[in-house]
């Protein structure tokens, strides 16, 4: 079981390592772990000082304050080996992966999380968001994707500043639109990877249209829809997924509107990868968005990820560790056992759909999968076809003989 | 021959050989009848047949904003003098049915011909100030192609009559006609259009028809002239600017465009994509833009009012895009096929934000190739979106032009991916913005994010005073260097005098012509057009100090304080009382003689 609290420290600007003094500040935390203040505490040993600070059951913020430098500190949970092995930076050293100070990297160099982390994620401590950027980061390790090929894409709410926070090409577009605007550079550069990521009010409901088209037209990306149940960046609205009775401040009596099934809607508008997941199953949501990358085509990941301001303890109930149930979804093997029938087919538009229709927290994993050529196919055959019934003839030529036709 | 003929006034009626023989260096024909009659083909073989002759023609069009069906007209100006305008009056008015003579007689000049199908239309008897030639449009073409083809041809009937009439160049005409229809599967479809004008070419008019009437030779010495119409010369100025990707959604009259090149790009190794709506659309040129390649998309009025929160967000982000809007009558769904210059205000000042962007407006046929270059150069140069406004007059009506060299106005795009060096940045503040698309090494190892947000010049956010005040000024001064580099716009005619005539968009032909009537007059008249409306070209004020009256003619509302929306923005940068407005709000192109009424109303209100 993998857990993730975050925070930062600030460091006086120039520093090179661990300050004699640190402010400390510990910020509302979701697990119920005992908040707490330090303050002005002197720092005796700068090494254990930062795996101290890794290893804490407590998530820290740094004070805000322009002057100085903000360290992000990922404090990662004991009982997921995977990432415990590999610690997040070595505890010899300060961490470099700060904003506006820039890690030159030599091309073609080895792509790594310290490659990857740009600015100092604006989310609020105890966010899943961060454990999605976490599971990205470390993805795109593992698949080695070239550097200049990720292009990050988001629209507007608190998980779309992802783009900011990966340092690779990046676009942060406007409220709902960033999947036509990613459909775009999915046509136009093949050569790159187009990640969308967002959340709910993005996906569902602003953007909730541009969400059918982009799947019915199967266009080769991934998108990750961070779906927290409710408005964050705007303070506790409803959202087109926070369930029946729940109270925000648009609905203080409780949300009447019935929430939309995502999984549902992704299969009924034509997604050829539909899958879900939990920001706090880290194994689960990486494996997820890696199958999401390999898929050629629209593949769409909904990662349940709590906003611990204004929907603390949302998805308790699929956790297990808080007597929750984290049920992944078994998947056929295809392997001609007579049990073998009883298993989730993919490719099975009603099983998915049925499977959407099981109750809170539902099942994880993959629904759907299917092999269908993908818009950026089709629009380069009929380019193809096109051009080979012109037989060579330059753009300069082409566009004389349509003048000869208006002579 | 129909009877109701005899009761007109035409002189020797009924006698024959006595006809009078003419010389005409213009004509204008006006065809009325419904959208599904074809009249539009009529008058696009015309005007086609006219380019070809060495001829100057223009042509007006309406059409019923339904599917089928519905009252439409055709109007067509041919002349072997300059023609600037569709013609104030008609000199024939072509009736295809009892609707379309009663509407439309109006239209007709004092002692013009109606010609007229006598199977539909009975003529108003007492009406004498105007002659009548029946023809059984209908009859005629059934018995001419037989079977199961009814009246469908017809228009195929009066274009040959028309010929025969003004003794048009047969075999040219039959060569246009022949390859509009030539690769139809179904061959009967061209024999039964080559047969229906052969009967009505050949269709005895009789005697009623005591004129004759024979063009003088073009003037037009271009060995090679085009004859089309707006949207389909801005689809060929793109082209050659070197856009290779677009987006959009259906709106008339913008659609044709899109139509165009969704099926042109693919011949140039592009895409253009049909999206969702509106937003999507200006999304996805966002996209392409942002991918290295500059995008088009466009729309008309209630489109473009959608586009405008991402088209702020060029503007912040400094993104090139071209959005084409084809004016059409507003607002709301307003008047979807008729003909306005009201989104002036909406196309320069639409989104919320301080964002400045540019605004082009193509005064003719010809001029839509050339816009959509400079569009795509100034887009490329400041990394701005510009905004082309045509309209609907401009986007339908059909003219002939010299081709263009494209020798020298056709430009490859390339993609430049060129990896960046350590000092390279998003956003400098000291120099123009050079993004680095998608796939683009960054030898610093940092990568650019583009935002929405206000930045700093890494595109990272930022709420620091000073930075948004500097960033707010960099995309301020671009399109104030830019405006510096723009040339004052050139005087037709008097280049001081009594009357400044200033035009914008398709309106400027009808205004050009109004100066030269003026200036027969006697009268000391200018006439300009602004092709650079925002930001407009420096020292306009200059021009105006030669003149009495600054006269701005617009077709749009003189909103609340009495003035056009150009004239409005005129009067704010000049702060000068002279410069006046002629406005209406009739959904039609101006006649000539409505802006020489307005000049009198103006300079006599002195």
């Amino acid at each position: 079981m993998a857990s993730l609290f975050i925070g930062s420290v600030r460091l006086p600007a120039g520093r090179a390592h661990p300050p004699k003094t640190v402010q400390m500040r510990s910020v509302g935390l979701a697990e119920g772990y005992i908040c707490s203040t330090l303050s002005n505490q002197p720092v005796k040993d700068p090494g254990r000082f930062w795996e101290n600070l890794l290893f804490s059951p407590f998530a820290f913020r740094g004070n805000v304050n322009r002057e100085h430098r903000h360290y992000p500190i990922i404090a990662r949970f004991f009982c997921c080996r995977q990432l415990r092995t590999e610690p997040a930076f070595p505890t010899s050293q300060p961490p470099t992966f700060h904003m506006s100070a820039a890690t030159p990297a030599p091309v073609e160099q080895k792509l790594t999380k310290k490659i990857l982390t740009a600015d100092h994620p604006t989310w609020c401590p105890g966010c899943g968001d961060f454990a999605v950027l976490a599971s990205f980061y470390r993805v795109l390790e593992r698949m080695q994707i070239p550097h200049e090929k990720i292009v990050t894409i988001a629209g507007i709410g608190c998980s779309s500043r992802f783009p900011y926070f990966v340092n690779g090409h990046g676009l942060h577009f406007i409220h709902g639109r960033a999947l036509p605007l990613a459909t775009a550079v999915s046509l136009a550069r093949p050569d790159c990877h187009v990640f969308v990521f967002g959340g709910d009010g993005d996906g569902f409901s602003i953007g909730g249209n541009h969400l059918n088209h982009a799947a019915r037209k199967n266009v080769n990306l991934t998108y990750v829809i961070m779906d927290n149940f409710v408005y964050g960046l705007t303070k506790k609205q409803t959202s087109p997924t926070s369930p029946l009775g729940y109270k925000s401040k648009t609905d203080p009596a409780g949300a009447i509107d019935r929430p939309i099934n995502p999984m549902k809607q992704l299969v009924a508008a034509g997604a050829t990868f539909i899958a879900r997941t939990h920001a706090t199953q880290v194994n689960h949501m990486c494996e997820m968005y890696q199958r999401a990358i390999e898929h050629k085509g629209f593949s769409v990941v909904e990662t349940l990820s709590e906003c611990v301001m204004f929907y603390a303890g949302a998805f308790d109930d699929g956790i297990p560790r808080k007597g929750g149930k984290f049920e992944i979804i078994d998947e056929r093997k295809h392997d001609g056992t007579p049990e073998d029938e009883a298993r989730h087919d993919v490719t099975d538009e009603v099983a998915a759909y049925k499977l959407a229709d099981v109750q809170y927290p539902g099942k994880f994993g993959v629904f759907y999968q299917e092999s269908r050529p993908t818009k950026n196919d089709l629009e380069y055959k009929w380019i193809s076809e096109t051009q080979s019934k012109l037989g060579g003839t330059t753009a300069r030529q082409v566009l004389q003989k349509r003048f000869d036709m208006m002579k | 021959m129909s009877s109701t003929t005899l009761d007109q006034p035409a002189p020797n009626a009924g006698s024959s050989g006595d006809h009078h023989a003419h010389e005409i260096s213009n004509v204008v024909i006006r065809f009325a009848g419904n959208s599904q009659d074809g009249i539009q083909s009529i008058g696009g073989f015309l005007a086609r047949l006219a380019g070809r002759t060495k001829q100057d023609v223009m042509t007006y069009m309406t059409i019923p904003s339904t599917i089928s069906g519905g009252p439409s007209i055709f109007q067509v100006h041919i002349g072997s003098g300059e023609v600037l305008s569709a013609g104030d009056d008609a000199d024939w008015l072509v009736a295809f049915y009892q609707h379309s003579y009663d509407d439309h007689l109006k239209a007709l000049r004092k002692g013009g011909w109606v010609l007229y199908d006598s199977d539909h239309v009975t003529p108003n008897p007492e009406d004498k100030d105007h002659r009548y030639l029946a023809v059984p449009f209908t009859n005629a073409t059934v018995e001419a192609l037989g079977g199961t083809a009814r009246d469908k041809g017809k228009n195929l009937f009066v274009l040959g009559l028309v010929s025969q009439i003004f003794k048009l160049n047969k075999e040219k005409l039959v060569a246009i006609v022949e390859r509009q229809f030539a690769g139809k599967k179904d061959e009967s479809i061209l024999r039964n259009a080559m047969l229906a004008f052969d009967t009505g070419y050949a269709y005895q008019v009789g005697d009623v028809l005591d004129e004759s009437f024979e063009f003088k030779p073009g003037h037009r010495d271009e060995e090679n002239r085009l004859t089309t119409d707006g949207n389909q010369m801005m689809v060929c100025g793109l082209l050659a600017a070197g856009v290779r990707y677009g987006a959009g959604y259906p709106i008339t009259p913008w659609s044709p465009i899109m139509e165009s090149l969704r099926s042109e790009l693919p011949r140039y190794g592009g895409i253009f994509v049909q999206t969702e709506d509106e937003l999507a659309a200006i999304s996805a040129a966002l996209g392409f833009s942002y991918s290295g390649h500059i995008a088009i998309t466009g729309s008309s009025g209630p489109g473009l009012s959608l586009k405008m929160e991402a088209l702020s967000y060029a503007t912040m982000a400094e993104i090139p895009v071209i959005v084409i809007n084809v004016q059409r009558g507003g607002p709301s769904t307003g008047l979807p096929t008729s003909m306005e210059q009201s989104d002036l205000l909406q196309a320069i000042y639409g989104s919320h934000g301080d964002s400045p962007r540019v605004v082009l407006a193509p005064y003719s046929v010809e001029d839509c190739f050339y816009i959509a270059i400079e569009a795509y150069r100034i887009a490329k140069k400041y990394s701005t979106p510009v905004i082309i406004l045509s309209d609907q007059a401009l986007s339908s009506r059909i003219e002939a032009f010299p081709e263009p060299n494209l020798d020298e106005w056709m430009t490859e795009p390339n993609l430049d991916l060129t990896p960046r060096d350590e000092a390279w940045k998003p956003y400098p503040l000291d120099t123009d913005v050079n993004h680095a698309p998608p796939g683009t090494k960054m030898l610093g190892g940092k990568y650019p994010v583009i935002s929405g947000l206000e930045h700093d010049e890494w595109g990272h956010p930022t709420s620091s005073p000073k930075l948004h005040t500097q960033m707010t000024n960099r995309r301020r001064e671009k399109l104030k260097r830019m405006a510096a580099e723009l040339d004052v716009p050139e005087i037709h005619g008097d280049q001081s005098g009594e009357v400044l005539l200033i035009g914008w968009g398709s309106s400027y032909g009808p205004i050009k012509e109004a100066g030269d009537r003026l200036r027969g007059q006697g009268r000391k008249v200018g006439s300009m057009v602004m092709r650079h409306l925002h930001p407009m070209a420096n020292s306009l004020e200059k021009i105006f100090a030669g003149y009495e009256h600054v006269i701005v003619a617009e077709v749009n509302d003189q909103g609340l304080y009495g003035h056009g929306q150009l004239t409005t923005l005129l009067r704010a940068r000049y702060c000068d009382p002279r410069i006046q407005s002629i406005t209406k709000t009739d959904g039609l192109s101006f006649q000539v003689r409505e802006i020489i009424a307005g000049v009198e109303k103006v300079t006599g209100a002195k």
